[in-house]
């Protein structure tokens, strides 16, 4: 490693609304990549596969354990599209201003929730 | 590195040593998710039901197998990025980031390869 100076670590920071915003887009993000994506090819896997195949999946998704995994992945995806959409945000220059910057880092995670919330909402009702 | 102006001094000394390009196409997949992933949960909800026979019938038509093998490519190129930004923030041995990356490149454009199979498989296989 170069002998440079670091940036001082984690533990050092006032816990606020902007780094739990920050540090749940990576949580989602990579909880979707690993999970997620391995959920999405053992569906299209076994609707490729056919009707016996498909049926094992369902089984497993409608399980408790494959609510809580679906339910989880759905919330993530939510989580990740409005502290993405934050992002959009901040790339352009905007929203950094104290009050501002706190406000949405306290909505995203909160619109994510309501988004879920709808979803199933949506899912189970129709 | 260079050694004259300010930026030529620090410009790639981040664990990635680069990453304009890689920073544009997290933002051109993010979009393309943005899009692709909305329109699979508005699917699944406008669905009458997730049946095998309802859910290979819808996949296997043009329109929906179409946005369904983009939102393979976009999706597996997105974590593909966001999983080496997470091997670069935290597997510091220059030996073992570099292998975490090669299985990382190895898992998501085999990941990918499959997903688009079975697609294929599903709107040009006739009756599964």
């Amino acid at each position: 490693m170069a002998d440079r100076p670091l940036s001082p670590h984690l533990s050092i920071w006032k816990w606020g609304p902007h780094m739990a915003v920050s540090i749940l887009h990576r949580i989602t993000g990579d909880g979707m990549a690993l999970v997620g994506l391995a959920v999405l090819l053992w569906w299209l896997g076994a609707l490729a596969s056919g009707a016996e195949a498909y049926a094992t999946f369902a089984d497993w998704m409608t399980s408790p354990l494959g609510y809580v995994v679906l339910v989880g992945l759905s919330w993530a995806f939510f989580n990740h599209m409005t502290s993405g959409l934050r992002h959009f945000v901040l790339d352009i220059g905007a929203g950094y201003e104290l009050d501002t910057n706190k406000a949405w880092s306290v909505a995203s995670p909160l619109i994510g929730i309501l988004l879920t919330a709808g979803f199933w909402a949506l899912l189970l009702l129709r | 590195m260079g050694n004259g102006t300010s930026i030529g001094r620090v410009r790639g000394l981040g664990p990635a040593h680069e990453g304009v390009h890689h920073w544009l196409v997290q933002r051109f997949t993010a979009i393309g998710n943005l899009v692709l992933v909305l329109w699979l949960a508005a699917s699944i909800v406008l669905l009458g039901d997730l049946s095998y026979a309802t859910v290979s019938g819808y996949l296997s038509q043009p329109l929906p197998a179409t946005a369904m093998a983009l939102l393979i490519v976009s999706t597996f190129w997105h974590a593909r990025l966001g999983l080496q930004v997470l091997a670069e923030d935290y597997v510091h041995t220059a030996g073992n980031k570099f292998a975490v990356i090669a299985l990382l490149n190895l898992a998501t454009v085999g990941g990918a390869a499959f997903g688009l199979f079975c697609v294929a498989k599903l709107a040009l296989g006739g009756a599964a």
